[in-house]
């Protein structure tokens, strides 16, 4: 295959890459131009956005460099809600940041370049290129966790989240570089060929550094020990963006490499996903119930729902990727719109509140963004007739037709648990008493935005079902 | 015109659905004309639903099915026993309403949204055909009763809303993923499919205990009826009619419409547990409500009696037990909900649900006592009333199966008039020790109103109950016939031509005409 037929299948990520270094350019001289390179890195999303609907629509399966990186339609579902995500994170930050005096034309450059790393993921089907898309987004990602340089708790948050990560890193690599040596292969196909039948332990030590190397990525316990504080320390335009776009995406490339790599031999990281399943769930859900700090218990909820999500994993099926990849979908919509919500808990004075006890009655004084944060509460906590439920549900029904009752029973007692701290929330902000702390919202972005995701999750969402049932079966089937 | 001719369930769902959704947005006057406006239309449309409905015609009427949510088939339609327990939701909902119209002074919009999202949920429980949106129905339902206990609440209402969340909840997950397994081996959600299908005998016993979990704490039954108390003690007034009318009922349903019929085998089996905690719970409960001081406890621990007579009339598998069951779900929804109104009516006069706080309101609020008494009869099951219909069938029914369960629940009725008598010469008769007490003035004209179309659907039921009993005869035979392979042999089976027992067998006619002959010669 020639160059240009490769570049032609990867111009999504093309256009991403010439947008940021334009933009790069841009902030160079312009460093206050912060919001009009906002805008653009949000058009060049939405540009490079249509192709990728256009090649899901069309569904070109093609493979470009020499089978280095994948154009297929389970990258494609992945890139969607990844662009997306990066794109409302986009859109939900300047005013924020401006209050913070961090605002620089720097943080839509690394939003995007993060947003190219991640594109490259999801399509990797390869060990190296798979490396370079999560570096490109970890480094990218390091940096927005510190962006709001004179805040200690972004400072601390960064480098905390650098120096795990690379421990990570690392441990992904020596995986990998375990894998190579017994395979002779970094490609997907080619270990999934050689890692069949005759597995040494030489090859199960390489698969169990790669699923560690991941479980960090995707904050799945026993590795999810970062998540909380730098959750809590970046800026919470930055934390809502950790907790949708790259969580979808190291998932979307957790699942390519076990279903496209480990494959053929189920048995040698089933056990390792249920076990990583059902600590996050738990972990996640009583971890949470302490917390004061509203930011901390969203933490302790992506690990609770990564938990659910890989459920879906360990039935190790077609409809387990789908069922995975339909609560993917709606998993962004609740957390990015339980952070917009949060991020509206303005204080009168103009600072910004993050704790229980900040939110005390807020039905009373500014019903519309209780019910909607109940909304998302209740959603995240998968009670119907909310749309977190169904996620739940399609990941169940998959461990159930999967013969993994066991899993299912004890996933889905756990989830009452976590039902628990959602709860609180709620009675918080409608059964104590009002403290009248939080100021009405002058921001219409976060209201508007805040409000569609609300929509999205409340019954209203159910229509979409066929619409996700479809995309997500087409994407599944792809790896298969 | 027949109400056939309309999608007329998704119209009832709609009504409340539109109308909450308004009163969020609406003044506190506004709300609750508006929510009494829809409930009151509900009703009406229930009314029409039940002179349409043919008691001889399909199984299944008024089915409407939408594939709108993929999976989730919005397939709904009902049969005799659904119609009757959508009629008491309908019957009760404004009644609710008229119940709260003074007593809720804050946050009135979100009352009435809480409320009227209710009536839909239960009607779409009672409703659908799917066991998706079954599932939804029944699980959505916590969310709107967690926040009227939880907001409009007394003192420990932060407690108990917790409770009765996650207790539910957590009977409830179990039964999820024994539905997904039966989607997945039936291959279908479609609730009429599955009732005709057959599943493994040992497959069977799982999921029966899987949906036990989840109707055993909702009907409640003993040991796991700790949340009712709480719930009923800390909801406010028309929270606790609801609650009491036609939530419990919901556990009551779901055993009639999952658990005997598509686990016929496995509910044979389970016979021994259910008596058993049924018989702890008339026994247990009945004696725990004995001691109560708080009226609201009392009658919550005698709504746990009463279900647990439900409990064993649905188990019998015959069609007087199970009808009885039925009638018995019907009369304690009227009655204990009419019970609560009464509390709530006094309680609304001098805040407090302490027995001992009152005293001879005979002499003062003599309507008041006359309903009163009405209501504390029917509990009692007084012939006459609905309550003796519901469990005499039910017992009649019981005593055909196991003789010493009939015995033991029996005295769940004696225990009952025990303390419902207890309680009402407590509170309306003797010597009014309490002035404040003593200078309550006599329910207006809106409670009477509350209470009256109560005492007289509790009269109609009780004298006439072929009204009640005609709709769901047919639903019942069904089931009845369905479960019947599995029916468990009574322990009082007379020896055939016993000499010891000849003279107590009741002979049929022609036997005792030839006898006479023969004596004759």
């Amino acid at each position: 295959m020639d160059l240009n037929a490769s570049l032609f299948l990867v111009r999504p990520e093309v256009i991403l890459s010439f947008s940021a270094l334009v933009l790069l350019l841009l902030s160079a001289w312009r460093s206050e131009a912060g919001r009009l390179a906002s805008i653009l890195a949000v058009a060049a999303l939405v540009g490079s956005g249509a192709y990728v609907v256009h090649s899901l629509c069309t569904q070109t399966d093609a493979t470009a460099f020499d089978g280095l990186i994948g154009n297929d339609a389970f990258g494609n579902y992945a890139k969607i809600l990844i662009y997306f995500a990066a794109a409302i994170s986009l859109m939900i930050a300047p005013r924020f940041l401006e209050k913070m005096g961090a605002m620089r034309a720097e943080y839509p450059v690394l939003i995007l370049l993060a947003a190219i790393g991640m594109s490259i993921m999801v399509s990797a089907t390869d060990l190296v290129t798979l490396y370079i898309g999560l570096e490109l987004n970890s480094l990218a990602a390091y940096v927005l966790a510190s962006f709001a340089r004179y805040d200690g708790r972004s400072a601390e948050a960064g480098l905390k989240y650098f120096v795990l990560g690379a421990l990570a890193s690392g441990i992904l690599l020596f995986g990998m570089s375990l894998l190579y040596g017994f395979t002779g292969s970094t490609s997907f196909s080619a270990i999934g060929v050689a890692l069949n039948g005759d597995v040494g332990l030489g090859m199960i030590f390489g698969v169990v550094f790669v699923l560690s190397g991941l479980a960090f990525k995707i904050s799945a316990a026993p590795f999810h020990m970062w998540t909380p504080d730098v959750y809590e320390g970046a800026p919470t335009p930055v934390t809502a963006f950790f907790a949708s776009a790259p969580k979808v995406a190291a998932t979307a490339l957790l699942i390519r490499v076990v279903i496209e790599a480990f494959g053929n031999e189920v048995i040698v990281w089933q056990q390792i996903v249920i076990v990583v399943a059902l600590m996050s769930i738990i972990i996640g859900a009583v971890g949470a119930i302490g917390q004061q700090n509203l930011k901390r218990l969203l933490a302790y909820s992506s690990i609770n729902n990564i938990g659910f999500i890989l459920i879906g994993l360990a039935a190790g099926t077609e409809q387990g990727v789908a069922a995975m990849l339909v609560y993917l979908a709606i998993y962004v919509a609740m957390t990015l719109g339980s952070f917009i919500a949060l991020m509206q808990l303005k204080a009168h004075d103009g600072s910004y509140r993050e704790t229980f006890g900040d939110i005390a009655g807020l039905s009373k004084t500014r019903p519309a963004l209780a019910a909607v944060f109940a909304i998302f509460m209740f959603s995240l906590a998968g009670i119907p007739p909310l749309f977190g439920f169904w996620g739940k549900l399609v990941v169940f029904q998959a461990a159930v037709a999967a013969n993994l009752l066991p899993l299912a029973v004890i996933g889905i007692s756990a989830s009452v648990i976590g039902a628990f701290y959602y709860l609180k929330v709620v009675k918080v902000m409608y059964f104590d008493e009002p403290v009248d702390v939080i100021a009405p919202s002058d921001d219409l972005v976060l209201s508007w935005t805040g409000g569609i995701m609300a929509a999205a999750v409340s019954p209203l969402g159910y229509l979409a079902i066929p619409v996700l049932a479809a995309l997500s079966a087409q994407a599944a089937r792809a790896l298969f | 015109m027949n109400a056939a001719a309309l999608p007329i369930l998704s119209i009832m769902l709609a009504i409340p659905m539109v109308a909450a959704i308004a009163c969020l947005f609406a003044r506190a006057e506004t709300a609750r004309l508006l929510a009494l406006f829809a409930t009151l239309l509900n009703l009406v449309l229930g009314v029409w639903l039940w002179v349409s409905y043919d008691p001889a015609g399909a199984q299944w009427q008024f089915v409407e099915n939408e594939q709108l949510f993929g999976p989730i088939g919005w397939k709904l339609g009902i049969d005799g026993i659904s119609l009757m327990l959508i009629m008491l939701s309908v019957f009760l909902m404004p009644i609710c309403i008229g119940a709260s119209w003074r007593a809720i002074q804050s946050r009135v919009g979100e009352y009435m949204a809480a409320f009227l999202l209710m009536e839909t949920l239960m009607i779409g429980v009672f409703a659908a055909q799917d066991l998706l949106l079954f599932y939804i129905f029944f699980e959505a339902g916590l969310i709107p009763m967690y926040l009227i206990i939880g907001i409009w609440g007394g003192a420990e209402r932060i407690y108990a809303s917790y409770k009765f969340f996650l207790y539910t909840l957590l009977g409830s997950v179990v039964m999820l993923i024994a539905m997904l397994w039966m989607i997945q081996t039936a291959g279908t959600a479609d609730i009429p499919t599955l009732l005709n299908t057959d599943f493994p005998v040992e497959a069977q016993k799982w999921l029966w205990l899987a949906f036990f979990a989840s109707f055993a704490v909702k009907m409640p039954m003993w040991p796991v009826h700790t949340w009712l108390p709480d719930a009923h003690v800390q909801a406010p007034t028309a929270g606790s009619v609801i609650l009491a009318g036609v939530l419990l009922k919901m556990g009551g349903y779901g055993f009639l419409r999952f658990s005997l019929p598509m686990f016929p085998e496995a509910s044979a089996d389970f016979i021994p547990l259910v008596f058993g905690l049924s018989m702890i719970a008339v026994v247990y409960t009945s004696l725990v409500a004995l001691v109560q001081n708080d009226m609201k406890k009392l009658i919550a621990y005698s709504s746990v009696a009463h279900m647990a007579i439900v409990t064993v009339g649905l188990f019998t598998f015959n069609q007087q037990g199970i009808e009885g069951a039925i009638i018995v779900m019907l009369s304690h929804g009227l009655v204990s909900g009419a019970l609560f109104l009464c509390v709530g009516v006094i309680y609304d006069r001098l805040h407090t649900r302490e027995i001992n706080r009152y005293g001879g309101l005979s002499i003062n609020m003599p309507k008041y006592a006359l309903l009163f008494m009405f209501f504390t009869m029917a509990s009692v099951g007084l012939p006459g009333t609905s309550g003796f219909v519901g469990e005499f069938l039910s017992l009649a029914g019981a005593y055909k199966v196991s003789t010493w369960a009939t015995l033991i629940a029996t005295t769940g009725i004696i225990l009952g008039a025990g303390y419902m008598l207890y309680l009402y010469r407590r509170i309306a008769f003797g010597e009014q020790k309490n002035a404040d007490a003593a200078a309550m003035p006599d329910i207006d004209g809106r409670e009477i109103w509350l209470l009256a179309p109560i005492a007289a659907a509790v009269l109609w039921m009780g004298v006439y109950p072929e009204s009640f009993l005609g709709p769901i005869r047919r639903d019942v035979a069904t089931i009845v016939e369905r479960i019947e392979r599995a029916a468990p042999a009574g322990d009082s089976k007379l020896k055939a031509n016993d000499p010891t027992t000849a003279k107590y067998r009741v002979r049929g006619h022609g036997e005792e005409k030839n006898k006479a002959e023969g004596s004759q010669h």
